[in-house]
């Protein structure tokens, strides 16, 4: 049920948006068809189930889009400094960090927040790790590592998804 | 509200320009990605929120076009990344740490569970 109602609602929105208007006449098709769209379609997948719909939650997701739009910035500004240094200064290896997230949405959510931001990229998921490619790196253990990269998008991700 | 959108837009092509010199200093095929692929995130970002502010009435289809360059851009840039280190592309000299050590034996068998693919296929170089 949470399943189907966040799909009707994604696809709606989506609808919204293509259509820049909220005239009724392009409303109602709009939700016919999300209706049967998210019918059919929520057999087969179960990403949103671990989802968690308290307020709570969700002022997380304005939180966690928020830092994580700041940090797509700095290090936006980080990586073109270095660019553009004429010695070149990275320092680049690959390191592993653990995740302590359950949910299989929410790990696929914190591995594209990383790989967005630049600076640093998953090569590689393997259960509780993930192996990251950065241009800098500060601390190659794994307690150091994470804490750097990890940890200032998972205390969010672990309050949505639990 | 024309300007300062051009400026916004402006801002973003130096992003993208950014991104592409550093496309061309990079040592190898990693630092390559991290820059060519995701210094253009805030590029295409900034280009299209300055086209959103100029043009109003295409914010929702352009707002919709940066959601799907947010999923779609870090699953490419992912997956090139593990193609490359499992192909074995050498990296840099100035490489200092590499945690994902995969010995051969267990790469070629973990290629042909996942892939099928006959080990010999994978010897590179």
């Amino acid at each position: 049920m949470k399943n189907f109602s966040i799909t009707f609602i994604v696809l709606m929105v989506v609808w919204i948006l293509l259509n820049n208007s909220f005239r009724l006449e392009i409303l109602i098709p709009g939700a016919i068809v999300a209706f049967v769209i998210s019918l059919f379609a929520c057999r087969l997948c179960n990403v949103f189930v671990d989802m968690k719909l308290t307020p709570k939650a969700f002022a997380y997701t304005f939180i966690f889009l928020g830092v994580f739009f700041i940090d797509l910035i700095k290090s936006n500004l980080d990586v073109a400094r270095r660019v553009l240094t004429p010695s070149l200064p990275i320092n680049p290896g690959i390191v592993e960090v653990k995740t302590t997230l359950k949910s299989k949405f929410a790990r696929m959510l914190l591995a594209n927040a990383i790989t967005l931001t630049p600076g640093t990229l998953t090569v590689e998921v393997k259960d509780e790790s993930f192996f990251i490619h950065c241009i800098d790196v500060q601390d190659d253990d794994i307690e150091g590592a994470s804490k750097d990269i990890v940890k200032k998008f998972e205390k969010y991700l672990e309050v949505i998804y639990g | 509200m024309e300007l300062f959108g051009a400026i916004i837009t402006l801002l973003g092509a130096i992003f993208l320009l950014i991104a592409s010199i550093g496309l061309v200093r990079m040592p190898d095929v990693y630092n390559r990605l991290q820059v060519g692929t995701k210094a253009t995130t805030l590029g295409t970002i900034l280009s299209l929120i300055g086209l959103a502010i100029v043009i109003p009435g295409w914010s929702g289809k352009l707002i919709l076009l940066i959601i799907f360059v947010m999923m779609t851009n870090p699953v490419s840039s992912h997956v090139l990344a593990r193609a490359a280190y499992y192909i074995k592309l050498p990296y840099t000299s100035r490489t200092v740490v590499d945690k994902l050590k995969v010995s051969d034996k267990v790469l070629n068998v973990e290629m042909e569970k996942r892939y099928g693919l006959e080990s010999k296929t994978l010897k590179v170089k």
